[in-house]
């Protein structure tokens, strides 16, 4: 899949730690107005993979492009921040760059906690939190927007609507998005490519296409429906999002594919 | 009346308390506290070593310390052991091989308690450029890495993802402390030396509400506890290392005793 007008690549990439296999030639690429997911079991290397990519951590072998000056925003899995260091909001906003008092309300206001400005960032919520980080991600006006687990911590209404936001973005600013999700069904309807990952890809190409595979059966199948049952449930609650029961339906999983799912769970 | 030596330690110890403040924040909010503390014992290996090479006891300390930073550093990778344990093995081995080595010396006659406690009443004129020029140099360091140090310690992943020369400017920050402890080390001794960097930090935090005035908050605070300590050791004729840390100590708990009422001054 790797184009010449990728913004980020990585081709056989493997990471060997402690003699343990972390990756194993894995292969990705992200290139502007596409939204790539990064799915896989716990320990699966997911964030290993990111962060090889960022140049976070070094490789054991395989290659990692990125275009030049590629600027990329970055929203990390969680912030450790000591409680000593009395960081606002506002100050949190210019960590990396100089920016007005407008553009950091606009991105607040985008992701829509533009009234925490002056808050310490110490009492905001797990979800108020990942806004303000995505709000800091994007004030960078980024070229490739990368987030690790987005929504951890974050209550399930703050999961969609989160997502909705992510999507929006990609709309908005035409920037690629690589995104690593253990959740799979919220993911794959905004995603244009799904990367199964457990330590080597499992599988990969269109959200349609990846949830139909064997591999892909094999790791999420069972669990796959247990999580999707609740999802289906609960939508039904929020009659303001239209009717998502049947939209996430036709778009991420039709009830054929639960058949074939059971089907093949009952032959293995 | 003050003497001419009582003068010349007020401004000697006004000269460290001005870079110990803001550098000792970055110790406080990287919760580097035990590594500094590390780094200073093993200052006294780097008495002996100089007294051994016949060399200025600065270079001595300031290339121990950072001998011992890059040690941990390097140990540090071997994910076996906690950081924790690292520093307290490092930590109390060199202070014990330093001390072993004092006292195999025995053409010269070490004052042993001066090192580990300091003997600012002593220090000259010679003593009084080294602080000055050594603190100009710490305190212009930290301001032109300001940023990358900052955005390092809030996410050390977000800032090496967005481009931000972080190791160079860890190198540098470990640079700053070795510089720091070996300017300090005849003041305040190698056992009290972080104690000027965390206590003046800590009271800081009380009452800033950024990164930046706590800082100059901490430098304040730190030349209070030495003008304090001083005159402490002058009315009672104590030991002024011990007394300069008492000094901070009781501006520590000033700031706890204040915190309540500036910050309800502050809501009205």
């Amino acid at each position: 899949m790797t184009t010449s007008n990728s913004l980020i690549s990585g081709t056989g990439i493997s990471v060997h730690s402690d003699g343990k296999v972390l990756l194993d030639n894995v292969s990705i690429s992200v290139s502007s107005g596409e939204i790539v997911t990064v799915i896989g079991p716990n320990g699966g290397g997911k964030t290993t993979l990111l962060k090889a990519l960022l140049g976070l951590r070094t490789i054991t072998s395989g290659k990692v492009q990125r275009a030049n000056d590629l600027n990329i925003g970055y929203v990390p899995q969680k912030l450790s921040i000591d409680r000593t260091l009395p960081l606002s909001v506002h100050r949190l906003m210019t960590l990396t760059g100089t920016y007005s008092k407008a553009e950091i309300i606009a991105a607040l206001e985008e992701t829509g906690v533009d009234h925490k400005l002056h808050d310490t960032i110490h009492t905001l919520s797990g979800g108020e939190m990942q806004r303000v980080l995505l709000a800091r991600a994007l004030i960078r006006k980024p070229e490739l927007l990368v987030l690790d687990e987005p929504v951890q911590g974050v209550d399930y209404i703050g999961e969609i609507s989160l997502y909705q936001l992510i999507e929006s973005i990609r709309g908005k600013y035409r920037c690629g998005i690589l995104l690593v999700s253990h959740d799979l069904h919220m993911v794959m309807r905004a995603s244009n490519r799904v990367i199964c990952l457990n330590t080597h890809v499992c599988c990969s190409g269109q959200p349609t296409h990846v949830e139909q595979s064997p591999d892909y059966q094999r790791l999420f199948g069972t669990k796959g429906l247990q999580t999707m049952a609740p999802y289906g449930h609960r939508h039904g609650h929020f009659p303001e999002n239209g009717e998502p029961h049947d939209h996430i339906h036709e778009e991420a999983c039709d009830h054929h594919h639960h058949d074939e799912k059971k089907e093949s769970h009952h032959a293995g | 009346m003050l003497d001419d030596f009582f003068m010349r330690a007020m401004i000697g110890g006004v000269g460290i308390a001005l870079v110990s403040g803001p550098l000792g924040c970055f110790i406080v909010w990287r919760r580097m506290a035990y590594f500094g503390d590390t780094m200073s014992h093993a200052a006294l290996l780097g008495i002996a070593l100089s007294l051994m090479l016949n060399l200025m006891p600065f270079w001595g300390v300031f290339s121990i310390s950072i001998v011992i930073a890059l040690a941990l550093y390097g140990l540090e990778k071997l994910d076996r052991l906690s950081s924790d344990t690292l520093l307290g093995i490092l930590s109390h081995a060199s202070l014990a091989i330093g001390l072993i080595a004092l006292s195999f010396m025995t053409w010269l006659r070490v004052d042993v308690m001066s090192l580990l406690f300091g003997d600012i009443l002593s220090i000259n004129k010679g003593d009084l450029t080294l602080i000055w020029s050594g603190g100009a140099i710490v305190l212009l360091l930290l301001f032109f890495n300001w940023r990358t140090l900052l955005a390092s310690t809030v996410s050390h992943d977000i800032a090496a993802a967005e481009g931000m020369p972080i190791k160079r400017a860890n190198l540098i920050f470990i640079l700053l402390i070795a510089l720091v402890i070996a300017v300090a080390m005849k003041l305040i001794g190698a056992l009290l030396i972080t104690s000027l960097l965390i206590i003046p930090a800590a009271a800081a935090r009380q009452f800033a509400r950024s990164p930046e005035s706590m800082a100059l908050l901490a430098a304040l605070a730190a030349c209070c506890s030495t003008i304090l300590g001083l005159n402490i050791s002058l009315v009672w004729d104590s030991n002024p290392g011990p007394s300069i840390v008492l000094g901070a100590f009781l501006i520590f708990l000033i700031s706890l005793a204040m915190a309540p009422i500036v910050r309800s001054f502050r809501k009205n």
